[in-house]
């Protein structure tokens, strides 16, 4: 008999067809690959049907390509999937999604995976998920809900999943308790989400931290092609009951971009610039800002730079001075600075004026721990550099890093006018500190 | 105490020893195995066997051992289906739990057990979880309905979760509002057509409120939701945006551009005079340049969608140029990216930082970098006029480094500078040839070739340079021997007498020793343009060349908008279309940015206008390709093959259907536009690429007011056997068509006809295939409607509107050209801003303009604008100057080539007054045609 093709029916053409839009029809986030940096995937999450880890081999070829750990493209096509990670603290996080869903929502999500391990960890290491395994699960479980996003509140979390200390880890294994919380968080469904109720302290206290960051590009010949401001107001706020608090500006027309948390009401600022809110318990960003490169913004520091190499010559200069600029009397501390030499450089012979200086001459990376700097005796790092014998004269011109910090001083100008509190009947303590830091702080050469 | 002990294995039968402590007695010990087991899973080992024994654990009153239990049972209940169904129980009952938390739990992970069987169970508890009393219940019962219909949809919508799910957007929890939202969007992705999410003003205003109160998630699916609506008007829609802009501050970047895409959508409906308007463009430049001090990976996707959303309004960011400045260790992912942006951003006014900024880029470590820095300066001396020198002189400096790799890229863009400035530059060439020697990749050698042909008249030793690169002819890359060729065919065309040898040489190369069919033919087809027509071979080789883009990469108009509709999607970081990231046939609905308030038509009407040619039956006439095959064997093949086969071809003359022949000759000639270097295809960069969305083109609709010339014999039934071709050509309602009738004057029946185009000035091509269904007998008339799309390739052809086609049918191929009036390829969306064209007029040269009479008109200027208008003509300003009416007007083309006009209307004066001006001159003269058509009649 000849073996004729047997009919499919239309029926189950149908079925055939159904089911391919049945596994397309899976959005978000369908699993989470954890790699070192050696390149070994030590944890696996999938909220839906499990994807096999080979997926991950479109991220092992990326990286191989990539020159530098972190110049992996954050967004990778693979045949089925789209491949979306995050680099932090040397761990890949990289999310595998099936269909279209928004990468900054994923990316944003993975963040908030990191953040939370740093939290409940102390640090967000290899070493650190692996011993928290069962947490880290549980954490990832609470976080996501077939693929949604469904806690990542930290304060929220912490009454869910109670945070491992040493001591709670004895005592559960005594007692036989656990550590996953009975009751429903109290914040979960209230009109302030962020904040818990019941809080209770002894010692009530407010602390805002304002941290600005600057992000300079300064060209050699000393002016500044660009330079922009990143602020934060960190707040460690420890209040009891629901505090509703206002916090005033001297100059708050600085504040003309600004991302808040959502517990500041965005009306009050729009109308009167004032950050008025109930505030979650514990840490938390109250807002982050930026001064554009459009408003004029101070630069602190200044180089003196001479990196020259001579054609035909096997030996090249160095000549580095710092300096304070704009910094309104306060002291620059914990200067660093660091610079990628040449690839023709074999190695650099110099002599600090003060600090360490080590050069790598493998990576050519020169880092100088100058530390702070005093006006009257200006730090320096001069001597030579020694190129290959017969090489040619490089052609890159290094780029110098600073940074820096500088206690007491929002370079922006913004300064706290007063913090009051509502709603409660106690007396806090209040504190407001200032720091400027560098950003990206780069001067070419 | 930590869980690695978890991972430490004894040496034999480490399931077996977990198995017994899963069925411990001890509660503590039981917990402790369910970890081990969980922390194996975690790592990818298989502890599925296990499967019955934790199961059993599941029966207890230990939230924290339940969880576990869940988590495990998640993972493996999709490949032991039987044991899963032994857990139903309990979910059931913990679905009554008192605890909320415990209800919630339950539902949620019966809705991730993803096995057929289970689903029965779950409808009962889910009916009562979406109607209980505590909105954490109800917000994760709606997310648990989207995982139901995942698994089966059937199911989900016979019970009617569709509609409970539907009534929990009215719910007065915003979580579970916003939940509810991402549900319903999640099933609606699966089903493009239903009316899921029928978004009205009441659900409008609901949506909005909850944004305000729900989480940073919820709010990302609220405002993507918000994305899809179609505001009635443009008050609506500023009341939408003045409600979204407050997201633009939140701390969530995906927030942030959600609402931006939210605003940029909506923002188009708002009248351009409105203050409002103004003051949101103002608002969308702070948050877009904040993302840029995000993290890497969050820069390079805020990146992408800048990219889009500075091609769709370069005015919100053209003072940030400096945020795009790239920094030495940005990821070379962002500096790319930021690059790209800079290029787009750049004008006349921030030039010269832009080229201080290149040049620093051009001394970079990073080779990939380099390169695209070089190639920016290239592009910004085509895009801004006044640069170009300056750029120039910038390659030079960097051609002076002798640094291989730059030296390179420099010379492929120095070509594409002498192509949109020919004859301004030439002085430099000196300086290029001395690097000759030092080209080794392809594109650079190419693009030097290319240089010394079309300058060979100026360079005294072309010939010897020439020659030089004709001994190591075989190892060169194709792209390399074509350019070879052509060059030295034009060396020989303009100095015939030095460079015969020359040309011998290579065509024996070509045709002889290379087994390349591209370059055999191209080879051959010189050789007999150049023994049989010299004339014509001058006429061919040394063409004027087409205009060169001056944006490069720019996103063609409908995917633009779409893409604009997609902010924040993986379809704008990929700046493809989003049907392009859906797997299998599911369509997907084209968003559309809506029409701005007082164009007078509404989304319906304009709907209808572009169902017209996609509505065409399927095809029943041979597809493109099969006619393409059927013309080439007619053609190559006649009956009665006397003659050499390559004959035919040759008498066909400029018309081309070799698919490879003549115009791929043209195009090696023309050198490429920037973006594709020295490659064969000629297509401005502009033109619309084939994406399958060409039925989008005409989004706004139009009147049908345009004029539509009667038809005129094309084809006489003298010179084609009997067929006789008429026709004419019309837009309507933004689509091109070609009207046709056709007459059998023969004694036979006529069949099977298809039709070709040649090559042609504005990429015209039949957008679908001949719809003559059935067979023409003798003395029969048909009238057939030819819907074209302007995808096709480009040539440039004189005239510039004249159209060459090729109609087959069962008896024969003929031939016939034809002109179309340039208003067919006037675009609907050619109404340039006033301020655009302020700018636009003074920047185009003087010596552009074109002046024309036209004459005998008795309109007044305003039914003249109407009539103008008609055909897309459009008219921005109007003005009176003692009893002179002057009316400024602009029309774009599909190629995105701008045309603006001056007319003015003297009242009494039947003579009209016309200036045009545009880059491009040489249309000038057929756009003058199109308005004394369109005013005489």
């Amino acid at each position: 008999m000849p073996n004729h093709p047997v009919p499919v029916p239309s029926s189950v053409l149908a079925a055939l067809k159904n089911k391919t839009i049945h596994l397309s029809a899976a959005k978000m986030i369908h699993s989470l690959f954890l790699v070192n940096a050696s390149g070994d995937i030590f944890l696996e999450k999938h909220w839906k049907s499990v994807v096999s880890r080979s997926v991950c081999d479109y991220f092992f070829e990326a990286l191989e390509r990539a020159t530098e750990p972190e110049n992996v493209p954050p967004v990778i096509p693979t045949p089925h999937h789209y491949l979306i990670n995050v680099l932090r603290h040397r761990i890949y996080f990289v999310a595998v999604i099936q269909s279209e869903v928004p990468p900054l929502f994923v990316i944003e999500f993975l963040h908030r995976v990191v953040d939370t391990f740093q939290d409940y960890f102390g640090v967000c290491t290899e070493a650190a998920i692996k011993d928290n395994v069962v947490v880290v699960y549980e954490l990832l479980e609470e976080m996501l809900d077939n693929g949604f996003p469904l806690a990542t509140e930290s304060n929220i979390l912490k009454e869910l999943i109670k945070p491992p200390t040493i001591l709670r880890t004895v005592v559960n294994t005594i007692t036989g308790s656990t550590n996953v919380g009975e009751q429903l968080p109290t914040g979960q469904l209230s009109v302030v989400p962020w904040r818990r109720t019941g809080v209770k302290y002894t010692n009530n206290e407010a602390y805002f931290d304002v941290i600005e960051e600057i992000d300079a590009i300064i060209d050699k010949s000393g002016s500044t092609i660009t330079a922009e401001i990143q602020g934060v107001i960190d707040a460690c706020v420890k209040l009891t009951g629901m505090p509703d608090l206002t916090l005033s500006f001297m100059n708050p027309r600085l504040l003309d971009d600004v991302s808040f948390h959502p517990c500041v009401r965005f009306k009050r600022w729009e109308a009167e610039r004032i950050l008025s809110f109930i505030p979650p318990d514990g840490n938390f960003r109250l807002l982050s800002y930026h001064v554009s490169s459009q408003n004029l913004v101070a630069i602190p520091v200044y180089v003196k730079h001479n990196i020259s190499f001579r054609e035909g010559s096997s030996q090249g200069r160095f000549e580095l001075t710092l300096g304070p600029k704009q910094t309104m009397g306060k002291a620059v501390e914990s200067v660093l600075v660091s610079s990628q030499l040449p690839r023709g450089v074999l190695n650099a012979n110099l002599n600090p004026s003060q600090g360490t200086y080590t050069f790598d001459p493998v990576t050519k990376l020169l880092s100088w721990d100058v530390g702070k700097i005093n006006p009257q005796k200006l730090p320096s790092l001069k001597g030579s550099m020694s190129l290959q014998a017969g090489a040619s004269k490089p052609d890159e011109n290094p780029t110098i890093n600073i940074q820096f910090k500088i206690q007491q001083l929002a370079i922006s100008g913004l300064k706290v006018n007063r913090l009051d509190m509502y709603g409660e009947k106690y007396k806090p303590f209040k504190g407001i500190k200032y720091m400027t830091k560098a950003g990206k702080f780069q001067v070419r050469t | 105490m930590t869980d690695s002990k978890y991972f430490t294995t004894t040496k034999k039968g480490e399931i077996f020893e977990l198995k017994a402590e899963l069925n411990s007695d001890k509660k503590e010990k039981k917990k402790e195995a369910v970890k081990k087991v969980i922390a194996s899973m975690t790592v990818g080992k298989d502890v599925s066997a296990l499967f019955p024994d934790v199961v059993n654990c599941m029966q207890t009153d230990n939230l924290e051992l339940k969880k576990l239990v869940y988590l495990y049972l998640m993972n493996y209940a999709k490949s032991q289906p039987d044991m899963a169904i032994m857990a139903v129980n309990t979910f059931v009952k913990d679905c009554e739990d008192p605890n909320p938390l415990i209800r919630a739990l339950a539902v949620r992970t019966m809705g991730c057990i993803r096995v057929d069987k289970i689903t029965e169970y779950l409808c009962e508890p889910l009916r009562k979880c979406l109607k209980d009393e505590d909105p954490y219940v109800r917000k994760t019962a709606a997310v648990c309905v989207a995982k139901l219909h995942d698994i089966n949809a059937q199911l989900v919508e016979d019970q009617g979760f569709l509609d409970t799910l539907k009534d929990l957007i009215s719910d007065s929890n915003p979580m579970v509002v916003a939940n509810a939202v991402a549900a319903l969007s999640e099933i609606a992705e699966s089903h493009p057509n239903s009316n899921l999410l029928d978004l009205n003003p009441q659900t409008i205003n609901k949506l909005l409120t909850a944004l305000n109160e729900c989480t940073e998630w919820g709010q990302i699916f609220i405002l993507d939701c918000l994305a899809n609506y179609m505001p009635r008007d443009d008050r609506e829609s500023q009341s939408i945006c003045e409600r979204v802009t407050p997201r633009l501050s939140h701390a969530n970047s995906a927030v942030v551009l959600s609402a931006v895409k939210v605003l940029m959508k909506f923002m188009e409906m708002l009248p351009k005079d409105l203050d409002y308007y103004g003051t949101l463009l103002k608002k969308l430049a702070p948050p877009l340049v904040t993302l840029l001090s995000a993290e890497p990976e969050l820069q390079y996707v805020a990146l992408r969608n800048i990219n889009l959303i500075v091609q769709k309004r370069p005015e919100i960011l053209k003072h940030e140029m400096k945020v795009f400045f790239v920094k030495y260790n940005d990821p070379i992912y962002v500096k790319l990216e930021k690059l790209d942006i800079m290029i787009r951003l750049a004008s006349q006014a921030n030039i010269a930082q832009v080229l201080a900024e290149l040049k620093e880029y051009a001394t970079e470590v990073d080779v990939d970098f380099v390169r695209k820095a070089v190639r920016a300066i290239g592009r910004c001396a085509i895009k801004v006029e006044q640069s170009a020198e300056r750029c120039v002189s910038t390659l030079l400096d960097l051609i002076q480094t002798k640094v291989n790799y730059v030296v390179q890229e420099a010379i492929v863009v120095i070509k594409d500078i002498f192509r949109k400035y020919p004859n301004k530059y030439e002085s430099v060439i000196a300086t290029l040839c001395e690097n000759l020697d030092s080209l080794d990749e392809p594109e650079a050698r190419a693009a030097m070739i290319w240089i010394v042909g079309e300058y060979a008249e100026r360079i005294d030793n072309a010939d010897e340079l020439l020659e030089s690169f004709l001994e190591g002819f075989h190892d060169e890359s194709t792209q390399v021997q074509l350019q070879l060729l052509t060059a030295i065919v034009k060396l020989f065309l303009k100095k015939p007498t030095e460079t015969q040898e020359l040309v011998q040489q290579v065509l024996s190369l070509a045709t002889q020793d290379s087994d390349n069919p591209d370059l055999r033919d191209r080879g051959y087809i010189y050789w007999r343009l150049l023994s049989t027509d010299p004339v014509a071979a001058k006429e061919v080789v040394l063409a004027e060349k087409p205009l060169i883009s001056e944006e490069t990469d720019l996103i063609e108009p409908t995917l633009l908008e779409e893409l604009i509709c997609h902010i924040g999607t993986l379809a704008s970081v990929y700046h493809k279309p989003p049907s392009a990231f859906v797997e299998g046939s599911r369509g997907v609905q084209h968003k559309r940015i809506p029409a701005r308030a007082g164009s007078g038509e509404s989304a319906e009407s304009s709907d209808v206008g572009q169902s017209g040619p996609s509505e065409a039956p399927p095809a029943v006439i041979p597809s493109q390709g099969d006619l393409l095959g059927d013309l080439l064997n007619l053609d190559l093949a006649p009956p009665t093959a006397t003659v050499p086969s390559v004959q035919p071809s040759m008498q066909m003359g400029a018309m081309d259907l070799l698919g490879g022949g003549l115009d791929s000759l043209l195009g090696g000639d023309i050198g490429g536009s920037p973006s594709m270097g020295a490659g064969l295809g000629v297509a401005p960069a502009a033109m619309p690429t084939a994406l399958g969305i060409a039925p989008a083109v005409g989004g706004v609709g139009m009147p049908t007011g345009s004029y539509v010339a009667p038809k005129t014999v094309w084809l006489p039934a003298m010179k084609a056997k009997g067929l006789e071709i008429s026709g004419t050509f019309a837009r309507r309602g933004g689509i091109i068509q070609m009207d046709l009738t056709l007459t059998n004057k023969a004694m036979s029946v006529m069949t099977d006809f298809a039709i070709q185009f040649n090559r042609n000035s504005f990429g015209l091509a039949p957008a679908g295939p001949l719809q003559v269904l059935t067979p023409l007998s003798p003395n029969q008339t048909i009238d057939v409607s030819l819907p074209l799309s302007t995808s096709g390739p480009v040539m440039k052809m004189e005239p510039l509107n004249n159209l060459q086609v090729a109609v087959k049918n069962n008896i024969d191929v003929f031939y016939f050209s034809c002109q179309y009036p340039l208003s067919l390829i006037f675009v609907e969306d050619g109404k340039m801003e006033r301020q655009v064209f302020l700018a636009t007029w003074k920047d185009i040269p003087n010596d552009n303009e074109a002046q024309f009479q036209i004459k005998d008109i008795h309109l007044n200027s305003d039914a003249a604008s109407n009539k103008l208008q008609g055909s897309n003509i459009f008219t921005i300003a109007k003005r009176t100057v003692e009893g002179q009416d002057m009316l400024y007007q602009s029309v774009k083309l599909t190629n995105g080539i701008w045309v603006l006009a001056e007319m003015r209307i003297q009242t009494g004066n039947p003579n009209y007054t016309l200036s045009i001006k545009c880059r491009a001159p040489e249309v000038c003269q057929f756009v003058f045609l199109c308005y004394e058509l369109v005013l005489k009649n």
